[in-house]
């Protein structure tokens, strides 16, 4: 067998080609009636709270979190699950903290909440500037993924094959957005999500099957697969090589449970719904179907070590994110392997759009109407730049995908994780639940946290300096045969985090200027009873 | 029309308030912190006890895989037991507050 004909390209392509055809029947129904600025950066805030959280476990569960998590426990085991833990947990900040004082406070933008008793202007702009980095990486990271998912899924392995389909992907999802805003890019990710759980439900009882129902038995075979000499069933093989690699998953711990409530394109997600009530509700769905989707992966991450084995899913185009579609292909041959294919693009249409359309309501709503035209705008107009800016993005994130072919990448998404949870938490946090904390405090956090996550990422291994790797004879860093990296860590979570928080609160402590306290009560009041938030557009 | 803003500081002020953000401060915080401290309790242990975290309990299952599990179950748990303190605890205090404040509204 050789390993870039597994499964039948043609059949991954017709059923990837029926769900696009499906999604935009959908996207074309939704948009009849995207007329304000509501229905476009919000919905209408009409989703129902088990719609909103299918749609939020579908913006959540990236190609990232379905073939890396399904991976890194076929090969590395026990510290794939470590990674998925981290982002479930997270969901719980969410919940408790952020979402629904977040929708009782705000309209469209995680600026919105932060402007509402803050100077308005430089806060707006501060937080339209951390959450376009966020978008932006996170963006990247999809996109130069969908070249690996290419190679893998649809044996085109050139890269100017690649890069077709990538502009393809993109313009598609372009499309998605212009036309359906978010309501239509609200069903692409619910259509998604079910798909995507419904397939991992399937194959995962599947695998269990096969085992006979035995938990222990399934893991047995997992282990009898492994290198010699290499525990997949305890914490370690990943993680466990070093003090700093240890280190390091803790830095990357602490980034993923508190970046969570602080990623852009998630709190928006919170304006789609009529009340608290249901922004609650969505997080409960949320919380439910991701933590079900990640015991499936466990499954099927042993399943995949049992079954296809360590050495066969690197030995494939797509390395260790090949173990799920590898796994589908020796259960259920082409058809599944088709399904599961179709499932992963689906994926990353998704959360481009999604990632998309919270960056274009970002520069359209923030930098746009408030910063630049100081709420000056035209009724149509601030929806019209959202559009154009959609296609900006778009098209830069097709340019970027292509560029950013065969780079690591994994570090982007943890990248965008610690930006969230050192520019954004903070202040959001404190926005919502300290009556003393300033306009500097807000400013001192999201820039230092932002530009402190940054520096470190330029100067760690990520981008130069890492050893180079025998087998391939290249480093895994971005930029080779070159070395100026200081900072030990992949991850700056572990420094840039403690950062954000303690500059917002050096910054609160030292600012003469007082926050008006009427604006406050204001706040307050609204954040705890819902009072005065803009409930569902009537058509 | 929006109240005046001295309703929004009557509000503050008030009993029914102050007893409304006692008790939603009183629930989120302590559980977010309890959930943060065995979250980084589990990745502490799995970061650096791999000997006590792969002791086996039963069959091919060990000690780690179960506090992983138990992640999930907490997780779980949590999510619920929020749900059933906001539904009893702070809605019915929220919706009064905030028609009281419809109501003045509408009186201005």
């Amino acid at each position: 067998m050789s390993p870039t004909t597994v499964g039948d390209p043609l059949l991954n392509i017709a059923i990837f080609a029926a769900f696009v055809a499906i999604t935009l029947v959908i996207v074309l129904r939704a948009s009849r009636n995207n007329k304000t600025a509501a229905d476009y950066y919000a919905a209408g805030r009409s989703f129902t709270g088990p719609q909103n959280g299918t749609a939020i476990a579908g913006d959540y569960l990236s190609a990232a979190s379905f073939l890396g998590i399904a991976g890194a426990i076929a090969i590395n085991g026990y510290d794939g699950f470590l990674y998925s833990i981290g982002f479930l947990v997270a969901w719980l900040v969410a919940l408790l903290l952020v979402a629904e004082l977040l929708r009782n406070t705000g309209k469209f933008t995680m600026a919105d909440v932060l402007s509402f008793r803050l100077k308005e202007r430089p806060v707006r702009m501060a937080a339209a500037i951390s959450t376009l980095a966020v978008c932006f990486f996170y963006l990247l990271a999809q996109m130069a993924g969908a070249g690996g998912l290419v190679a893998l899924l649809l044996g085109v392995t050139d890269k100017v094959g690649q890069g077709i389909v990538i502009a393809i992907v993109g313009a598609i999802m372009i499309v998605y957005v212009l036309v359906g805003g978010m309501k239509g890019t609200t069903w692409v990710q619910i259509v998604k999500a079910a798909l995507l759980i419904i397939g991992a439900g399937i194959m995962t009882i599947w695998v269990l099957a096969l085992f006979g129902f035995n938990l222990s038995e399934l893991l047995g075979a997992a282990q009898a697969n492994a290198p010699e000499g290499k525990d997949v069933l305890a914490p370690g093989a990943q993680y466990g090589l070093s003090d700093i690699t240890r280190v390091d998953f803790l830095s990357l711990a602490l980034a993923l449970v508190l970046g969570t409530a602080g990623l852009p394109h998630v709190l928006m997600r919170f304006y789609t719904v009529p009340t608290a009530k249901e922004a609650r509700k969505s997080v409960v769905w949320a919380i439910w179907a991701i933590g079900i989707f990640y015991l499936f992966t466990l499954v099927l991450g042993y399943g995949a070590g049992a079954l296809v084995g360590p050495d066969a899913i690197l030995a494939a185009p797509g390395g260790v994110n090949s173990a799920a579609p590898l796994l589908a292909f020796e259960l259920g041959g082409t058809v599944l392997l088709g399904i599961i294919s179709a499932v992963a693009f689906a994926t990353i249409l998704a959360v481009v759009a999604g990632l998309t359309i919270t960056a274009a309501t970002s520069f359209a709503h923030d930098i746009y109407a408030n910063v630049i035209k100081k709420g000056q705008v035209a009724p149509n107009g601030e929806v019209k730049t959202a559009r154009i800016t959609v296609v900006v993005i778009g098209i830069l994130a097709i340019l970027g995908g292509i560029l950013a072919q065969g780079q690591n990448v994994a570090f982007l998404v943890a990248l965008a994780f610690a930006i969230a949870a050192s520019a954004n938490l903070p202040t959001i946090i404190y926005s919502l639940f300290w009556k003393k904390f300033s306009t500097r405090g807000a400013l001192w956090s999201m820039y230092g946290g932002l530009g402190i996550a940054v520096f470190l990422i330029v100067f760690s291994p990520v981008v130069s300096g890492a050893p180079i790797n025998e087998a391939t004879g290249l480093s895994t860093s971005m930029i080779q045969g070159v070395d100026f990296h200081w900072f030990p860590l992949n991850n700056p979570g572990i420094i840039s985090i403690p950062a954000g928080f303690l500059l917002g609160w050096l910054g609160t402590i030292t600012s003469s200027r007082r926050e008006d306290p009427a604006v406050a009560a204001e706040m307050e009041v609204r954040s705890l009873t819902g009072y005065g938030a803009e409930g569902a557009t009537k058509h | 029309m929006e109240p005046r803003t001295s309703a929004y500081l009557e509000t503050e002020a008030s009993p029914q308030f102050k007893e409304l953000k006692r008790r939603h401060r009183s629930f989120v915080l302590p559980v977010a912190a309890l959930f943060l401290v065995w979250y980084f309790v589990y990745v502490l242990l799995a970061d650096f006890a791999h000997d006590f975290m792969a002791t086996p309990v039963f069959g091919n299952v060990n000690v780690g895989l179960l506090f992983g599990l138990g992640q999930f179950v907490t997780t779980f748990a949590i999510t619920t037991w929020y749900v059933w303190y906001a539904n009893r605890r702070l809605d019915p205090i929220a919706d009064e507050i905030r028609g009281e404040l419809e109501a003045k509204e509408v009186a201005s």
